[in-house]
């Protein structure tokens, strides 16, 4: 027997029921392009003003702010999205439905990959969206590229948010599994995702911060996958907001690996608790 | 395989400082129906979830279809279907999916998948429900519905923890017809019941379980017979000359006192006996106030080895608590 897909299992039916709650559905989709449209388009149009002032630096090409912060809403998304992908789990142990799995001869770190193969997908969705919708607004995203080089593209930007969902993904399931309330992962996420996002470079450059800050987003997975989208939609050199951004293939590599790292910690992590959970 | 399809010997578990499950040993053969008797909080869901490998094996040994329920959990959980106490149906899913979804989970083949459910939704009567969302059923079509999924990977052993509590009396006779009829079909049934028709009316041994403790084991005939052919209840001007005349009789096989009146058990016929019980009295002037005769039922045989009505929830406390409380 070739080798056992019981992970399928969790997936399709997550999937039927991301499919059948259309509320849910429908706001994962529109959530992200009303982030684009309102944030993006206002702060852009300031952040555009402000840098009016500072002096281009000569022979790099400009993208303006709707562009860069582009982005960064695709991580952010990928971040909520996948932080809160664990909560069916929740869900399942609450409702007593984890039971039938668990009497189940499914093993459990199937339940784990599973979740997390349709929080992913749900990922490549919304970034799809966004990309999409980024673009129609004027967000310059591969600009200049020939087709083969957009596809590359995207799918080195899919590659970096599957990765990063998954770390995401494993984290969010670690969570739900250990706990006994819907309420209490709602805090912990909330905890989690004020420093994730805002000690990041997913909105704005973080030359800037204080020290202690930029130790922070150094060890930041949102860091290394705003990088990561920045280089595959814009290129390895460019400026923007009067800061001047350079990548080669070997810093992209190590933003990459960092990722992997981070989503094999976590799952470690998943299957440390999932094998702790019981479920009576 | 040959003896006991369930073999448990010494099984003790405990939350904390409280036992749920005080020691117990029991066998059940091969395509019987099998009863666990007692009120709330006994000790029947912890065992159960024990033999289905919920939850982990602190104390004693337990084989299921031949496997050990500590060393082989996986191999016991490809051979036993469960039905637990609440309605564990995603509200969301059709019937089909939630037959196909099981399915999937124990791996079996496309094509026997589809087969099995069409067969298991027409056994419980829902083939016109296939496609509605469970939360569209009723109580006693969400529980077919269960029965109908846990009986879909053909198990060898099927567990049925309170399969009608909350249901009403006529959806209930009826789910004892499917599980009767499942039974037929040669799958072992393991239940867990606090209602004593269900269990006289099912299962082919009873086992009475209090406090976390195997009270009596036999089957319904042979427990109720325990108590005598017929129970005989008096209320008289004075009970102590009555319980006297009483002893004196060799048909009266023992004596119980309650709040008002007294309560013989005889080992002979009763219809035959009372008059002549009824004389006897008179002829020592004992006046007879209140007279009744009944066949001994499940009630009084759980009376009888627990010195508790079933009714009496006293002791319901921890297992309810703990099994709601999810993981630790």
């Amino acid at each position: 027997m070739t080798m056992y897909l019981g992970f399928l299992t969790i997936f399709w039916r997550d999937m039927i029921r991301f499919y059948r709650f259309k509320t849910l559905l429908i706001s994962s989709l529109v959530q992200p392009a009303l982030w684009m449209a309102f944030f993006g388009i206002a702060m852009s149009a300031n952040f555009n003003r402000l840098t009016t002032q500072i002096p281009p630096i000569p022979g790099v090409p400009t993208v303006d702010y709707l562009t860069y912060m582009a982005a960064g809403v695709i991580a952010m998304t990928t971040l909520f999205t996948s932080l809160f992908g664990g909560i069916v789990i929740l869900f399942d142990k609450n409702w007593g439905l984890m039971r039938e799995i668990f009497a189940s001869p499914l093993p459990r770190n199937h339940i784990i990959f599973g979740i997390a193969l349709s929080g992913m997908t749900k990922s490549f969705i919304q970034a799809g969206i966004i990309m999409v919708f980024a673009i129609i607004i004027g967000a310059q995203f591969f600009a200049g590229y020939t087709i083969m080089q957009t596809i590359l593209s995207i799918a080195g930007i899919l590659l970096f948010v599957g990765i990063f969902s998954l770390g995401f993904l494993f984290l969010s399931a670690a969570i739900s599994v250990s706990l006994e309330s819907p309420e209490g992962l709602q805090g912990i996420i909330t905890l989690l995702t004020m420093p994730i996002f805002f000690a990041s470079n997913a909105l704005y450059p973080v030359n800037a911060f204080p020290p202690f800050l930029q130790a922070i987003s150094l060890v930041n997975p949102l860091t290394y996958l705003v990088t990561g989208i920045r280089y595959f939609a814009i290129g390895d050199n460019f400026q923007a907001i009067g800061i001047h951004y350079t990548a080669t293939p070997a810093s992209i590599a190590l933003a990459f690996f960092f990722l992997i790292l981070f989503a094999l910690l976590m799952f470690a992590l998943a299957w440390w608790r999932f094998g702790k959970a019981s479920v009576t | 395989m040959s003896g006991p399809i369930i073999i448990v010997r010494n099984l003790y578990h405990r939350y904390g400082d409280f036992t749920a499950v005080d020691g117990i040993s029991f066998d059940v053969e091969e395509g019987e129906i099998f009863s666990f008797l007692g009120p709330n909080g006994a000790g029947k869901s912890t065992a159960i979830n024990v033999l289905i490998t919920l939850l982990k094996l602190q104390e004693g040994t337990a084989t299921v279809a031949g496997y050990d329920v500590a060393r082989e959990p996986q191999k016991v959980r490809e051979s036993i279907g469960v039905v637990f106490q609440e309605v564990t149906l995603d509200r969301d899913m059709t019937c089909r999916e939630i037959l196909e979804f099981h399915g999937r989970l124990y791996r079996m083949p496309p094509a026997e998948r589809r087969k099995r459910t069409d067969e298991l939704l027409s056994l419980v009567q829902l083939e016109n429900k296939r496609d509605v969302r469970t939360k569209h059923l009723s109580g006693g079509m969400k529980r077919r519905l269960e029965i109908a999924r846990g009986l879909m990977t053909r198990p060898k052993v099927l567990f049925l923890d309170e399969p009608t509590i909350g249901l009403d009396p006529q959806t209930r006779t009826r789910m004892w017809d499917y599980i009767k009829s499942v039974n037929e079909e040669g799958t072992t049934i393991f239940l867990t019941t606090h209602y004593m028709d269900e269990a006289d009316n099912l299962s082919d041994r009873i086992s009475i379980i209090d406090r976390g403790r195997i009270v009596t084991t036999g089957r319904s005939y042979d427990l109720k017979n325990t108590l005598g052919e017929d129970l005989v209840y008096m209320e008289t001007d004075h009970a102590e000359r009555t319980r006297a005349a009483l002893g004196e009789m060799a048909e009266v096989r023992e004596i119980q006192e309650k709040s008002r009146g007294i309560v013989a058990m005889l080992s002979g016929d009763g219809t035959k006996l009372l008059p002549k019980i009824m004389e006897n009295l008179s002829a020592r002037g004992i006046r007879i106030s209140v007279v009744n005769l009944k066949k001994p039922s499940m009630d009084d045989v759980f009376l009888h080895f627990t010195g508790r009505e079933l009714r009496d929830e006293r002791s319901e406390k921890p297992s309810q608590a703990v099994s709601n409380a999810g993981s630790r």
